[in-house]
């Protein structure tokens, strides 16, 4: 079974490798949403200070629901989902991998770029931390409830807008608790409750969610 | 042994098929005989557990499908009408990935053997090929799955020019005097002798 696993993770961050442009995506267009805000609302650094959170974390969720069309739509179209479905190891342990590679693609480079777009918003560097912690967390989370949807509507016309309906008020949670925490943080108060609830919820999508996306990969490929 | 019970199909509020029941021992060839839309496509997909039967049931060995899981995945080899080929891999890694995949791990050499042996350039990014040597390279799959019992193929030989399909042909013929289980939909002429079930009486 871990060579099925081992072999799904390979073979979706090669194929990530082979389409730079499509991983490009998703962080250049953390990159412009983030900046969007400093440009729109102004250099004025105490309002920047205190929206920074809010605006980065909006801005991954948004990233984060850019790229998940992607995560099942290619494999249907060319029948490696059927072949997948097939496979010799457990469906729920097979998307995990790949929901695992997608985080590895599209979420881990926010993480590591946000220190840089605190930057622009003049976030103390002490925060710094909280915030690269707090979407360590998070992002995850928003990758496996996204891959839920994404498995919902593999197939559908109009399946990105249902998409957004259907996942958005799910990432809610996330959020606020990831958003909440380094809002804490900066009002010097310790951000460990909510850091702790992130890393609570991340056990929890990690533990149910392949099963929901396996369950629904199955209907939609009937 | 491969067992269909009284299975009906239903797709989209028409009934495609009712009733149908056939068996399949080692060594034996069904061919789905049908008309376009008849059902044949989803008659496989049942049969590989990918598409549940509106009514009645598959069993492999005695016990129903649904109950295998992945037992029973390891024990087929499904050929759709997407080769499940990727693009932007080269013939070779799609072939060593199927493989994997399917809990049937080949080596380096065995995969370059079989994609040669279906003459495809095993270095070619998949979406340089053509259409029909993009189905070579998926039917690459069964010259290495021979020890895989049961195969399902939906229209191998679609496609494939006659040389290519004499080959497929005979990598059928090979499977089923090893004592495998073929079952098959094609529209191209039949010249491997077994059994026919016609969904369209």
């Amino acid at each position: 079974m871990t060579e099925v696993l081992r072999c799904i993770l390979h073979r979706d961050l090669l194929l990530a490798l082979r389409n730079r442009g499509d991983v490009g995506t998703a962080l250049l267009f953390f990159v412009i949403v983030t900046t969007l805000f400093p440009l729109g609302i102004g250099a004025e650094p105490a309002l920047l200070r205190a929206i920074a959170p809010g605006a980065i974390w909006v801005a991954a969720l948004l990233s984060s629901l850019l790229s998940l069309g992607r995560l099942f739509a290619a494999d249907h179209a060319d029948g490696t989902l059927e072949q997948i479905l097939l496979g010799a190891a457990p469906l729920g342990a097979v998307v995990a991998a790949k929901t695992l590679a997608h985080w590895l693609v599209s979420g881990l480079p926010l993480v590591l770029i946000a220190p840089l777009i605190a930057l622009q918003y003049d976030l103390p560097a002490r925060l710094h931390g909280v915030l690269v912690l707090s979407l360590l967390l998070g992002t995850p989370v928003l990758s496996l409830i996204g891959a839920i949807g994404a498995a919902l509507t593999l197939g559908l016309r109009g399946g990105g807008v249902l998409l957004s309906l259907l996942v958005l008020p799910l990432y809610v949670p996330v959020l606020i608790m990831g958003a909440g925490g380094v809002e804490m943080a900066a009002a010097g108060a310790s951000a460990q409750g909510h850091l702790l609830l992130l890393a609570a919820m991340l056990v929890g999508a990690a533990a149910f969610a392949p099963w929901a996306i396996a369950a629904a990969l199955r209907i939609s490929a009937e | 042994m491969l067992e269909a019970a009284s299975l009906d199909c239903e797709r989209g509020g028409r009934a495609l098929f009712g009733g149908l029941s056939f068996s399949l021992r080692p060594g034996e060839l069904l061919r789905i005989a049908g008309d376009n839309g008849r059902g044949k496509t989803s008659l496989l997909r049942i049969l590989c557990g990918l598409l549940p039967p509106s009514g009645g049931e598959v069993r492999w060995n005695g016990s129903p499908i649904r109950s295998l899981g992945e037992d029973y995945a390891r024990e087929l080899v499904y050929f759709g009408h997407a080769p499940a080929v990727k693009d932007d891999l080269t013939a070779a890694e799609n072939l060593a990935i199927a493989c994997r995949l399917a809990g049937n791990a080949r080596s380096g050499s065995e995969v370059s053997a079989a994609l040669r042996s279906l003459a495809v350039p095993e270095a070619a990014v998949a979406k340089t090929l053509s259409q029909g040597q993009r189905r070579r390279a998926a039917l690459a799959r069964l010259v290495v799955s021979q020890a895989i019992p049961l195969w399902l193929l939906d229209e191998p030989l679609a496609a494939l020019d006659p040389q290519a399909a004499r080959l497929v042909e005979g990598l059928i013929e090979g499977h089923i005097g090893q004592g495998g289980m073929v079952v098959y939909t094609t529209h191209q002429e039949a010249r491997i002798e077994g059994r026919v079930v016609n969904l369209n009486d």
